[in-house]
């Protein structure tokens, strides 16, 4: 007889060593697959990712921005996450704040001083993110409409309305884009610092990364949130709001992603487009997932992911081959990690019949 | 105005039939209880598998005619083979490793539109083939196909035979799919696993078999999605992310029917008309305008999915365990 048994807390030491084992498996097992199907040499392939990531100092700057962005949106999922809340929704709140932040920068870029409309544009992105996760977590809490389906539908509304006023700034006109916003003036733009244009997006995600740690883990807010997610009946049972808490926290994690949409316009592209979230707000779900929604970790889920992409991207430009390679890399990769989970959760216990005495 | 209506029609069908076995495919799936968001990514290397049996085939042709029978046959078999490993993995990871249904499901769009892109643009690389672009014409024409009189018809034979024998063979799985989950003993039992899987397992009925077959029954059907779409409307010729965002709309149909096959049918072509609705609306020069024209779908399908809960009907909700693992052991 075989039977599965969950088991008692692993150590984390040791369940962290158990997913880097099935990491480097998963890697050897995507050598041999782009070994097959592209007759290259998986070692050589493996050494123009790396050479591709870290090759040269602005190499690893954008890397690290890139892992900055699709940590903001990770860290913006996680309350909700921690709360049993499925905010798919993270792309349309990325987009939301991103065409905040734009509206501001091309409507306003001229008439208010640089400071003044940064100070908007913070203020409006984070209001149209919180915005666009509010709406669907007030019917949960008010009608338990199902969150998942109702996230996933805002974020086509929000790429359409993205679509819409690409349109209605297009710049130069028929260009279809609306190019890079106040490319003279740089009005809106983020500021650099210590003359590196990436420094800023990485301290403030990294800054980010503390705050929101600090706020599940030693916060009341934080600690309500993972009481409704665990049982919403003991949570009313000692008298938190269920409705309350479900929408309050949806408002912090759609601001957090409308922020991250703030800083892809103002920081990063300089412009709006409907794919400028690029797929972190699903991808985001997944890093949030990986790290079993605990920020620290979070940060290595999304420079894995980010790595594989960004790699695999470089391998596709050196041989040639398509870029969505990285794509084939990363989903493999992940059947790997989701696969050992339950490994990690539960054990497998082959039982004898002879044995079967019961313990009075 | 009857002219308008009768070009519109098989237009708004021909975007409707993809949406349709998604649709499909995904309520299948969904009534075992499994939330599969890996349904776009499943349309997609449906549509790829069909892409690269056809294309292997039509290069061993060199210029010779095609025989019908397997022109149809390899790109079909191909997509049912890749689609369905697609529902395996789906299946392996979430009901017997029990891992979180929306992770797998999102971990499978990735890679699924991944391959799909992957190969769509590396395929002619990877065989040494010396064309510009894959164009599987000989192909299209076979499963573009249509009655022999549907020419000769008039607006009728215009509105109702014009299509691709695909088209028919969605109506009837999703005719198919209502009677099974409504009048059969198998479907009742399906139903059940979704609703209050300990129940059913209780009554003797086998969790497991019932969520791996309905899935990968979803998963084959979703999969021939996209064959029709490269194979019969894009006319053979595969482009990457051509098929866009229709994965997503075929769920959004899941919500909007009500988790209903038979309402599919006509739910599918009024969302087709409502995706292409923008290219008929006079809006002269204003362009921005179309834009807001294609979310009608979302708007159309948030607007259901909040009524049925307002409504709060009983037979109208969701599969109560949906996205939910089954562990006999945690009751």
């Amino acid at each position: 007889m075989i039977h599965v048994v969950k088991r008692k807390e692993m150590p984390f030491a040791q369940a962290m060593a158990i997913r880097f084992g099935i990491i480097a498996i998963a890697l050897t097992v995507c050598g041999v697959i782009t070994a097959l199907t592209t007759g290259l040499n998986p070692i050589a392939v493996y050494g123009t990712m790396i050479q591709g990531s870290f090759g040269s100092p602005r190499k690893v700057w954008i890397l690290l921005q890139e892992v900055a962005l699709l940590l903001c949106v990770s860290l913006a999922l996680t309350p909700a996450f921690r709360m049993k809340f499925w905010n798919l929704g993270g792309e349309g709140q990325v987009l939301a704040g991103g065409l905040a932040s734009a509206a501001c920068m091309i409507l306003l870029g001229d008439k208010v001083p640089n400071a003044v409309l940064i100070l908007l544009m913070f203020v409006t992105s984070l209001a149209a993110g919180a915005l666009w996760a509010a709406i669907p977590a007030f019917f949960k809490a008010k009608f338990n409409t199902n969150e998942t389906l109702f996230t996933l539908m805002m974020n086509y509304v929000a790429t359409q309305l993205v679509a819409f006023f690409v349109i209605v700034w297009e710049n130069p006109k028929g260009s279809g884009t609306v190019g890079i916003i106040n490319q003279s003036s740089e009005a809106g733009w983020l500021p650099v610092i210590a003359g590196n244009k990436y420094m800023l997006i990485v301290i403030l995600v990294a800054l980010l990364t503390a705050g929101m740690y600090v706020y599940l883990n030693y916060s009341k807010q934080g600690y309500e949130l993972s009481v409704v997610g665990e049982s919403p009946s003991t949570a009313r049972y000692v008298g938190i709001k269920v409705s309350g808490v479900i929408v309050r926290t949806l408002i912090i994690s759609g601001a957090i992603c409308g922020f991250a949409g703030m800083l892809l316009v103002g920081g990063s592209a300089h412009t709006l487009t409907t794919s400028i979230a690029a797929g972190r707000g699903f991808t985001a779900v997944m890093v949030a997932w990986l790290a079993k929604f605990n920020p620290a970790v979070m940060v290595g889920s999304s420079f894995l992911l980010e790595f594989m992409g960004y790699g695999a991207g470089e391998i596709a430009t050196t041989y040639g081959l398509n870029q969505s390679f990285g794509d084939i890399l990363t989903g493999i990769i992940l059947f790997f990690i989701i696969g050992t989970e339950f490994f990690i959760t539960y054990r497998i216990v082959f039982s004898h019949k002879e044995r079967g005495v019961v313990e009075e | 105005m009857f002219d308008f209506i009768i070009s519109f029609i098989p237009r708004a069908v021909a975007q409707g039939i993809p949406l349709l076995y998604g649709c499909t495919g995904e309520i299948i799936t969904e009534k075992s209880g499994n939330l599969n968001l890996g349904i776009p990514g499943v349309m997609y290397v449906g549509g790829i598998c069909g892409v690269i049996g056809s294309f292997l085939y039509e290069r061993t042709l060199g210029g010779a005619p095609i025989n019908p029978a397997l022109g149809i046959l390899i790109p079909l078999i191909s997509c049912i083979v890749g689609s369905m490993l697609m529902g395996l993995i789906y299946c392996f990871l979430t009901v017997t490793l029990r891992a979180n249904q929306n992770v797998t499901g999102l971990a499978m769009t990735t890679f699924g539109i991944g391959l799909g892109n992957f190969f769509g643009g590396s395929l002619i690389k990877l065989t040494g083939a010396d064309i510009p672009s894959i164009s599987l014409t000989a192909t299209s024409n076979l499963f573009r196909t249509t009655l022999p009189f549907a020419g000769s018809t008039g607006w009728f034979g215009q509105v109702f035979f014009s299509y691709g024998f695909l088209a028919y063979v969605a109506i009837l799985i999703a005719i198919g799919a209502s009677f099974c989950l409504n009048r059969t003993r198998i479907g009742l039992q399906l139903r059940a696993v979704g609703e209050n899987p300990a129940t059913a397992d209780a009554a003797g009925i086998s969790i497991t078999r019932y969520k791996y077959v309905a899935t990968c029954a979803g998963c084959v059907i979703a999969g021939l999605g996209g064959l029709y779409f490269v194979m019969d409307y894009a006319n053979g010729i595969w482009s990457n992310d051509a098929f866009g965002d229709r994965g997503w709309l075929a769920i959004a149909l899941v919500i909007f029917t009500i988790w209903r096959p038979a309402a599919s049918i006509p739910a599918s072509i009024l969302f087709g008309g409502l995706y292409i609705l923008h290219l008929f609306i006079p809006t002269g020069t204003d362009l921005a305008v179309k834009e807001l024209y294609k979310m009608l779908p979302y708007i159309v399908t948030i607007v259901v999915l909040v009524l049925t809960s307002l409504r709060n009907k009983r037979e109208n909700q969701p599969p109560e365990s949906l996205g939910l693992p089954y562990f006999r052991e945690d009751r």
